[in-house]
């Protein structure tokens, strides 16, 4: 079981509504999120392109949180999901700085790190992370890469994608589908 | 594997349904029905589209999953208030309900006297306008009025009207999910999050459909097409008979539909003769050959293709006339009645609860025209205003205002003729659940709870299916706020109506309604919506099926015969629009998918995704400006019109450098709205041309110009 992402860049509109969901379904405060639109043009007008996406944690399979972190308040979760134990956490800070996708924060008022669980707490339920449940366009895609029936497989062995930073080496499992 | 979680989540229980509420969107007009989720202490946890339901089939766009922003806002109106007379103006005191609602019944009663009932006039939009609009009516006036269609969608039904016979109506019958060519004509989806019509133009995207996107501005729509056709702005109308003229010159119409659905082939034709690609392209800066070329698209996919009508239509005064030659494109390539163009919608009618019939009003909304926009399908909201200033002398002066749901000097264009009407009215009561702009006018403020604690009329709506919706409130009002079909009523009583509201609560008179409909209040608690047979099978045309169309002719009037009575053109006419002087530049608007109009830019959710606008400026402007990231500016228009507030620029490549663009809705200067105030400018302000359609008389607010004072330049700051 590995458990990924995968994000069509060709039908998101950037409504954000995978934010908003994310923050009410876990309670983020307000001011902080654990997923974002990016919105990235090329060219010059009239010559154009614009790509758009939802990013977050990518749960890295070399994730390089997990190894900087000197508790193992960080760890890599059945499905090889990337979480944080609270409060094994003492906020230190040097997994926010190992991350090539920028995608941890100081919880304001925890203290501990924040970020993208993949809604862990849904996909256990056998439903999908809030994000997912709520787009509009039905531009992401979530399940098991190991399983090659699965929607996301069957995706991904149609489409051309691409993963953010793969210079890093961190071996991300958030495909953009381009 | 996953299953689908709509299956495991929503599978209704007695005992869940204490824990989820239904109720209907009213964040935006699209009204999706979603569940109310509330958590173990009975407080909203958070809001989930309906599976089944066809407006967001399960999934909500931002503002829907934020909506309970609107319930959880400090600075809603929780008290009744009224203002001080001999104050500053500004000033209101807290009042009981009993204290206002006769307040008002007294002016209403003593306006009725001097003036008649019809000199009291109701500015709505949403579900709560519903119920003042049957106080009003029991009271004796059918002034009624929603910037919605003069201010908006007016153009575009008139438009469809004359040349198919029946106007578009929401949500518009576009058959988006199965169509192969989807023309965007300023229509900016996506942006605007009407949420059925992005998940089908998502659905299209899917099925490899051909996205066409005219705009000044590379909007998401234009970056999710095959072609984008960036043109100079106000000649649209131009493209769009340059598009006709090649599809009759090519024959590439269908021929066969044209022949047999149509009226006026032979005069279009002719008319369209010189209207060359090579002529469009003097005027539009579209390419000759992407013109024949976008062309043939749509025809390659007819009768499987959508030329959108758009929504917010009102930008240069001949809007009714564009809208006519979309139709007309339509038309020619058999798109209406087809697969993949526009289906025939269907809608449940809710049976109206037993009142006695009104009385009958003296004059009406028509007689405000005075013999303009003949062709005006309903009420036109700035001749309300004009009616209500004393100097203008109207034969049909209106006194007194109800205003629902709607904030009137952000809505409406020209807010000088606004304020003069203010200070004319001797009654003016403002409805809303947030301290708007325009509760500072009133003398009056009703606070309303939110879509989310109270009743209204069940939603019906065209669609594929019919299908109906329940709203029902989920929590308590918060603090002494009330709903709308309270406050209406209680006025009735006070104003002696009793015979109009027969019952001690809505809830009866919805309990009435679903029974007639077959079903019940328990049920519809259970699944929120329900869905009805259509009386006629099929949602297209049938085979040699050749209906009977409601204009003059009975055919698509590609020629009009009822403008040419009127006395206007009846086939579409390109006329130049006044273009920006030196150091001007045009001032496009537009929507954000995280917000609708000015009423949601105090959401906290909303606000953390988007808290101020911004203006889009093209390199090239930025250069001759001197402006870099993060300089701020404010914007001056034509007339000499300030912004309040400074905005920032955002340098992009997105915009031509003859115009720029905000998104509309922000720069709030009531400073009760504590997250929205000052945040960045009001566009509606900055608009004081405006170019009125003599057919309809829509507000074209599209030909407005603006040009930067400089502020504040940042230091050390970089491009």
């Amino acid at each position: 079981m590995r458990y990924a992402m995968a994000i069509d860049t060709k039908k998101c509109v950037g409504c954000s509504d995978c934010v908003i969901a994310c923050q009410i379904e876990n309670k983020v405060p307000i001011g902080y999120c654990r997923d974002w639109v990016t919105e990235t043009v090329v060219g010059t007008y009239p010559d154009l392109e614009m790509e758009i996406r939802s990013e977050r944690c990518n749960h890295c399979d070399n994730a390089p949180c997990v190894r900087c972190c000197p508790t193992g308040a960080s760890y890599i979760d059945e499905g090889g999901i990337v979480l944080v134990t609270p409060n094994k956490c003492i906020g230190c800070g040097a997994c926010i700085e190992s991350c090539p996708y920028d995608a941890r924060f100081s919880h304001p008022t925890e203290g501990h790190v924040d970020k993208c669980t993949f809604c862990v707490h849904r996909v256990k339920k056998g439903e999908q992370p809030a994000c997912v449940s709520v787009c509009p366009t039905k531009c992401m895609y979530f399940g098991d890469i190991n399983d090659p029936s699965s929607e996301i497989s069957q995706i991904l062995s149609k489409r051309k994608y691409k993963v953010l930073a793969p210079e890093a080496g961190t071996r991300p499992q958030v495909y953009y589908l381009i | 594997m996953l299953k689908a979680s709509s299956l495991a989540q929503y599978t209704r229980s007695p005992e869940w349904a204490t824990k989820a509420i239904p109720n209907f969107c009213e964040v935006c007009f699209w009204k999706c029905a979603k569940w109310v989720n509330l958590d173990e202490d009975g407080n909203i946890r958070s809001l989930k589209g309906i599976d089944d339901d066809p407006h967001c089939n399960g999934r909500l766009c931002p503002r829907g999953t934020g909506g309970l922003g609107m319930y959880y806002d400090k600075d809603r109106l929780t008290t009744p208030l009224m203002r001080v007379e001999g104050g500053d103006g500004q000033t209101f005191k807290e009042v009981s309900w009993d204290e206002a609602l006769s307040f008002i019944a007294e002016k209403m009663n003593s306006l009725k006297e001097r003036y008649g009932p019809e000199s009291v006039a109701l500015f709505n939009h949403g579900s709560s306008g519903k119920h003042f609009t049957h106080l009003l009516k029991a009271f004796g006036s059918t002034n009624i009025t929603a910037p919605s269609y003069a201010q908006c969608r007016g153009p575009r039904e008139v438009g469809f009207k004359m040349t198919f016979g029946q106007t578009l109506g929401s949500p518009e019958p576009t058959d988006i999910r199965d169509t192969r060519c989807l023309v965007l004509i300023g229509s900016h989806l996506g942006e605007n999050m009407h949420n059925g019509q992005v998940q089908e133009m998502s659905d299209a995207i899917d099925q490899g459909a051909d996205i066409i996107t005219v705009d000044p501005r590379y909007s998401t729509a234009a970056s999710k097409s095959r072609y984008w056709l960036p043109i100079k702005p106000s000649t649209d109308l131009a493209l769009l008979l340059s598009w006709i003229h090649v599809i009759i010159e090519e024959g590439l119409y269908d021929k066969d539909y044209v022949e047999k659905h149509t009226y006026g082939f032979d005069r279009l034709r002719h008319h369209v003769k010189r209207m060359t690609p090579e002529w469009c392209y003097g005027i539009t800066t579209i390419k000759p050959d992407l013109i024949r070329k976008t062309a043939r698209t749509m025809a390659g996919a007819s009768p499987a293709v959508i030329v959108h009508p758009g929504r917010h239509v009102t930008w240069y005064g001949d809007d009714t006339q564009r809208t006519r030659a979309i139709a007309i494109l339509n038309a020619l390539l058999g798109s209406w009645g087809r697969r993949g163009g526009f289906y025939f919608s269907e809608k449940v009618k809710i049976p109206s609860f037993p009142t006695p019939d009104y009385p009958k009003a003296k004059w009406s909304w028509r007689e405000l025209l005075d013999g303009k926009y003949p062709l005006a399908g309903l009420s036109v909201s700035q001749t309300f205003i004009e009616a209500s200033i004393a100097e203008n002398k109207s034969e049909h002066p209106i006194k007194g205002w109800l205003v629902s749901g709607t904030n009137l000097p952000l809505t409406i264009p020209d807010n000088s003729r606004f304020e003069k009407a203010v200070q004319d009215v001797e009654l003016f009561v403002a409805v809303d659940t947030m301290p708007m702009e325009v509760t500072g006018y009133a003398d009056v403020v009703l606070p309303e709870c939110t879509y989310l604690e109270r009743h209204d009329d069940l939603r019906s709506s065209p669609h594929r299916q019919p299908y109906i919706a329940l709203r029902m409130p989920a929590v308590e009002p918060l603090g002494d706020s009330k709903p709308a079909w309270w406050m209406a009523r209680e006025l009735g009583l006070k104003l002696g109506l009793d015979a109009y509201f027969p019952y001690e609560h809505f809830e009866e008179v919805l309990e009435w309604q679903l029974k007639q409909l077959g079903t019940s209040m328990e049920e519809m608690q259970m699944t929120g919506i329900k869905r009805f047979e259509r009386q006629n099978p099929s949602l297209y045309l049938k085979d040699e099926e050749v209906p009977y169309y409601n204009t003059l002719s009975g055919k698509i009037e590609l020629y009009s015969t009822e403008l040419e009575q009127h006395g206007f053109d009846p086939l579409p006419n390109y006329v130049a629009h006044p273009e920006p002087p030196d150091n001007y530049y045009r001032l496009n608007y537009g929507r954000a998918p995280m917000h609708t109009f000015s009423r949601t830019s105090n959401n906290d959710y909303l606000t953390d995704l988007m808290e101020t606008n911004t203006v889009w400026v093209n390199p090239r402007v930025a250069k001759i400006w001197g402006f870099k990231k993060g300089t701020k500016v404010k914007l001056r228009n034509q007339d000499g019109v300030v912004s309040d507030f400074p905005i920032e620029v955002r340098i992009t490549e997105r915009i031509r450098w003859d115009s720029i663009y905000i998104v509309h809705g922000f720069g709030h200067n009531n400073k009760k709205l504590t997250k929205a105030y000052g945040k960045g400018v009001n566009d509606t302000a900055l608009i004081t041309k405006v170019m009125t359609d003599p057919i309809m008389g829509g507000t074209g607010m599209r030909g407005n110009f603006v040009t930067f004072e400089l502020i504040e330049e940042p230091e050390n700051a970089t491009i």
